[in-house]
């Protein structure tokens, strides 16, 4: 039995979208829709908009909590956030999204196991909840 | 495991002490649990990032607190906004933006921050004591305070950075404990070129480097020169905090809680021990500007994290041999400003034909609205973001580099510092 622990609560579904390395939000993220745009990154050009998000960890600046629930904000975010190691910005950011707007993104940390069963395009579901979170996928 | 909580943090978080403290000690216990902390412990203050307007949240955010009541119990200062009030003219933002971006920075200012309006809260008259706890937001503050000054802050970001100072309270967890301040990854500068490390610029390449390698590990760093200023170890952290996440590094010899390598590490043997080289910090110039020696520039920009009163007289100094033909930007805080003015140095800038951008960073708002072609910098930071930021091709020197490079018209390159 695997073990997905919830940074911040809520249910999401998508396409999984598997980041080779971390992404700082802030810089990394065009909050207006949905575009990775950090040039140093290897998949800039894509949208995390409506995906299930897999990265290692956060990076870099301390604005990603805040680029992060305005892309949650405006539609533009992704549907849940899958991490290998807890990391406290992007959390902050899930957090105040649903605490201003109501909209809860699922942000939670996976073994390494599940988090390398989640291949790039697969339909992947998070259900987070205080006291504990299941990922499904198809 | 339950966070061990006081009487007066459950007071806040059961509503006992307004709104605005109980949605801030919920966040700040919320994060404690992400940290693995057993518990909370008390800052003496806090600077704050989420006054720089990144669309409506953050604004609703803000108003959510202050209309609630919430009032900083610790001094708090204020990080860069997106507008410069005392030059606004600089700042090309639509009037909607800049009307939302002002109102976000007056709502900090409401619940009692300072209004200091700095990237580089260090260089102000008041920082934090050697080994006092903090609350910093900014990256290049966060690694600066813990490593150059030994004030202990974890890497926070917009919104905890103010429930932190609502609340006078964070995490007992990570940075904040002399466990999480251990280096475990060891960089070697013995074998760089000892002229490239006379100047930031060699340092700011060094932190390029140990910020793209280190992952999460605090990295500490030896054979660096014993006379760095803090100029030298705020190029370095703020590197490092951009190609990476690094918020602490020991500088062997230099920084206060690394008198030795032994020191630095406690004693636990390094996951990573690298040397770094010529080639590297090359490597590391290349990759943070595109553009080559000899290529056309059309302007410059300097100053990011803000430049402190010694580096605007190393600029005068500079400029006084070499005056620039094309638009030349310099960032600092209204603080150094002011006291820079004092001893003269704003008027020589002045009469070079400098433009002093105070209060924000050319990278972070309209400002450099033509660049005619490439922007030169001296600052990693900007060079690592003004790409996806701004749109712009960077050209990365020295400050010297930059003021001959300026003068010039093209990259000029002192080629022979970047080699062994």
């Amino acid at each position: 039995m695997t073990e997905i622990r919830t940074l911040a609560p809520g249910r999401g579904r998508g396409r999984a979208l598997v980041l080779d390395d971390p992404l700082s939000m802030w810089g990394g993220l065009d909050p207006a829709d949905g575009h990775i745009i950090d040039v140093h990154h290897p998949q800039v050009g894509s949208v995390v908009t409506g995906c299930v998000l897999l990265m290692p960890t956060g990076r870099g600046s301390c604005s990603s909590s805040y680029v992060l629930a305005e892309s949650i904000r405006s539609g533009t975010g992704p549907a849940a956030i899958v991490l290998l190691e807890a990391d406290p910005i992007v959390v902050l950011g899930a957090l105040v999204a649903d605490e201003l707007y109501g909209r809860a993104v699922p942000v939670v940390v996976a073994d390494a196991d599940t988090y390398s069963r989640l291949l790039p395009g697969r339909e992947v579901r998070v259900v987070a909840n205080a006291d504990g979170a299941s990922i499904t996928w198809g | 495991m339950a966070l061990a909580l006081t009487d007066e943090d459950r007071a806040a978080l059961g509503g006992e002490r307004g709104e605005a403290r109980r949605l801030a000690m919920r966040l700040v216990c919320t994060l404690a649990e992400v940290m693995d902390a057993d518990g909370l412990l008390d800052v003496v203050g806090a600077h704050i990032d989420g006054c720089l307007y990144h669309g409506p949240t953050g604004l609703d955010f803000a108003r959510r607190l202050a209309d609630a009541g919430g009032r900083v119990v610790v001094p708090t200062t204020l990080n860069v906004s997106s507008l410069d009030l005392l030059h606004p003219e600089l700042v090309h933002l639509d009037p909607g933006t800049s009307n939302e971006a002002r109102m976000l920075m007056d709502t900090y200012v409401a619940m009692g921050c300072r209004p200091t309006w700095t990237c580089a809260p260090y260089q102000l008259a008041e920082r934090p004591a050697f080994g006092t706890q903090v609350a910093w937001s900014e990256s290049n503050a966060i690694v600066f305070c813990n490593s150059v000054l030994g004030a202990r802050t974890e890497r926070y970001g917009d919104f905890i950075d103010i429930c932190c100072a609502l609340t006078g309270r964070a995490p007992a967890a990570g940075l904040h404990l002399d466990a999480g301040r251990r280096a475990r990854a060891v960089f070697r500068t013995d074998r760089a070129p000892a002229r490239l490390l006379e100047d930031p610029v060699g340092f700011a390449a060094v932190g390029h480097v140990v910020g793209a390698t280190t992952g999460t590990l605090v990295p500490a760093i030896t054979g660096l020169p014993l006379d760095a200023t803090e100029d030298h170890l705020k190029a370095l952290g703020a590197a490092a905090a951009s190609s990476g996440s690094v918020a602490m590094f020991h500088a062997v010899g230099i920084t206060p809680e690394a008198p030795t390598l032994g020191a630095a590490t406690g004693g636990l043997a390094p996951q990573i021990d690298a040397s770094l080289v010529a080639e590297d910090l090359r490597g590391a110039r290349d990759a943070l500007g595109s553009v080559p020696a000899g290529a056309a520039i059309g302007s410059v920009s300097v100053g990011t994290p803000h430049c402190s009163v010694a580096e605007l007289e190393h600029l005068a100094g500079l400029l006084r041999g070499s005056a620039p033909k094309i638009p030349f930007f310099v960032n600092t805080g209204r603080d150094v400003l002011a006291a820079a003015g004092e001893r003269g140095v704003m008027a020589a800038l002045d009469a070079a034909g400098v433009t002093v951008v105070t209060d924000t960073c050319t990278y972070i708002t309209p400002v450099i609205m033509d660049p005619g072609g490439t922007v030169m910098t001296n600052s990693a930071k900007w060079a690592w973001y003004a790409p996806a930021n701004l749109g712009f091709s960077v050209a990365f020197g020295s400050l010297a580099e930059c003021v001959a490079s300026a003068a010039a018209g093209r990259v000029v390159r002192d080629e022979a510092r970047w080699r062994d």
